[in-house]
């Protein structure tokens, strides 16, 4: 348990250490990439599902499954479409 | 083993794709290389977990990849900011559902899995019912005036304390029924929480609902002790947090003020001075006070995008700049609705990243300038918010165009901006105002400045 917790504290200085420098014009950017980035809750929903015994199990997780792809896809292409207008 | 290492660099994907935008040119790259982090992480969870079960995961999947890349494909860039809570949202309820289906899937749970658990389901559901309510001000589909339900503030505290002795009890006494009805009660919270943010503050409750959901998978990276989803969670909590504070400072308030203290002063302002006298020019006295000029500065305004008038203001612009005239863009980092949202609505107009200034950049010269031209813009440029105490927006940070040698202001009507607040700078002697829609009268200017 310690180790996650190591992790979560160096992971919280990585953070601000590399959003600090992003650029203010690229804001919204940042925010639809980080969007797109939690949506990596889809590794923990397929683990969740690809282990479920229940039913119940089974239906949270496959739902888990769908938000989270919806997350994920729906966040990098939103945010490739608008960094594609600032390459100039 | 491999399993560990791919996560890794999926990680690294991530703190690179974050790293990519700190320029303009290479953020796309950053971005590639962040959903191919994405696509090595999915893959390795599938391979590796998906013991059971796997047809339907890939059902699942399909049908994501078919409602997200046509939703995200058609919005518009007006609308990335409902489109982003949306998908924030559903964020938040991914992880507090893989939270639930977990706590029933564990059979002995430990204090700390119990915390985790707890957390992410809270976090969870007030990040979905949040976002929801966030998109549907956004998309105007409800008002997007601050909603103050009577005991409101009441309801709120009741909400929050409940929440807290939910989250004691089901880690003292582990229960699916308490887990569900804590996900109940953080619904509700997500909502009360929102309802009271007014139309210009919302910008605020994206950011900070967007570091909900990072810590929500962080906290359920905890529960699965899965090292992916800490560092990704927490990437995103950081990034949240950290333009929560900035558009916080942009507004000049606190982040309290702004959640709870919806702006009551609204209706102190308006006192019987409203015969004042203003100066309206025609299109021709603009053309040639904008013509002649050796420095410009415009400032843009959500009504800018509104009037979807982002390419008549560049083709101005550029009819200026061929007869040589200096000319910048003064971004506030309040306009549009989400956090540098003007700067994406004047890329899509082909607007050089180079033009937009902020306001370090354009206040310390703005006396040497020589024309302020203020487009769908009235908060941010409003000098109350600068001199007078008494406003309800004072202390927010402006362009000070009315240091300027002249201004012109491009206004559809008198009416005050979001804020509800009267705008000195429209009786200042400097001040041209240019009634009309902007779309219609930068065409109209363009027109007139060809005529030169």
């Amino acid at each position: 348990m310690i180790d996650l917790l190591t992790i979560f504290v160096l992971a919280v200085f990585v953070g601000f250490e590399v959003v600090s420098k992003v650029s203010t014009i690229l804001h919204t950017p940042l925010m639809s990439g980080a969007n797109a980035i939690h949506g990596v809750i889809l590794v923990g929903a397929i683990l969740i599902t690809g282990s479920a015994e229940s039913t119940l199990e089974l239906v949270l997780g496959l739902l888990a499954v769908f938000l989270a792809t919806v997350n994920v896809v729906g966040g990098f292409v939103v945010t490739d479409r608008m960094l594609e207008m600032f390459r100039k | 083993m491999t399993v560990q290492l791919m996560y890794l660099v999926a990680a690294l994907c991530f703190i690179l794709a974050l790293k990519g935008l700190s320029s303009p040119k290479y953020a796309r790259y950053g971005n590639f290389i962040g959903a191919f982090g994405m696509l090595v992480a999915v893959v390795t969870a599938y391979l590796h977990g998906a013991v059971h079960n796997g047809l339907w995961i890939l059902v699942a999947v399909a049908l994501g990849v078919v409602v997200g890349i046509p939703a995200a494909r058609s919005v518009k860039m007006t609308a990335i900011p409902q489109m982003v809570a949306l998908f924030n949202g559903v964020g938040g309820a991914a992880a507090a559902l893989v939270a639930l289906a977990e706590f029933f899937a564990v059979r002995d749970p430990g204090f700390l899995y119990l915390l985790a658990t707890v957390l992410t389901v809270l976090i969870g559901s007030v990040s979905f019912s949040g976002s929801v309510v966030t998109f549907l001000k956004l998309q105007e589909l409800m008002t997007t005036r601050p909603v103050l339900l009577p005991a409101g503030q009441q309801l709120a505290i009741a909400a929050g304390v409940s929440s807290v002795a939910l989250c004691a009890l089901t880690i003292a006494t582990p229960n699916g029924f308490l887990l569900w009805l804590l996900a109940a009660v953080g619904l509700a919270l997500g909502v009360l929480f929102v309802l009271p943010v007014g139309g210009a503050d919302v910008p605020i409750a994206i950011s900070l609902l967007n570091a909900f959901t990072g810590l929500a998978v962080a906290a359920s990276g905890y529960v699965l002790a899965n090292t992916l989803l800490i560092v990704a969670g927490t990437l995103v909590g950081a990034s949240g947090t950290i333009l929560t504070r900035l558009m916080a400072q942009a507004m000049g308030r606190s982040l309290a003020n702004i959640l709870f203290g919806a702006f009551k002063a609204t209706t102190v302002v308006a006192h019987g001075e409203e015969q004042r006298t203003v100066k309206s020019g025609t299109v021709e006295d603009v053309a040639i006070l904008l013509g002649y000029a050796n420095n410009v500065v415009v400032v843009p305004g959500y009504g800018l995008a509104v009037a979807q008038a982002q390419h008549a203001v560049r083709e101005l612009v550029a009819q200026l700049e061929r007869r040589g005239v200096t000319v910048s863009y003064g971004i506030h980092p309040v306009a549009g609705r989400m956090p540098g949202h003007m700067n994406v609505l004047l890329a899509e107009a082909d607007v050089p990243y180079e033009q937009l200034k902020e306001l370090d950049d354009v206040n310390p010269g703005i006396t040497s300038v020589d024309v302020a031209v203020v487009v769908g813009a009235n908060d941010v440029v409003n000098p109350g918010a600068r001199d007078e105490p008494s406003s309800p927006i004072y202390g927010m940070p402006i362009f000070d165009v009315d240091r300027a040698k002249s201004v012109v202001f491009m206004k559809r009507s008198m009416r005050p901006g979001f804020a509800g607040v009267d705008n000195e700078l429209l009786y200042n002697p400097k001040t041209t105002l240019l009634f009309g829609d902007a779309k219609d009268s930068l065409t109209k200017l363009l027109a007139a400045v060809k005529q030169l």
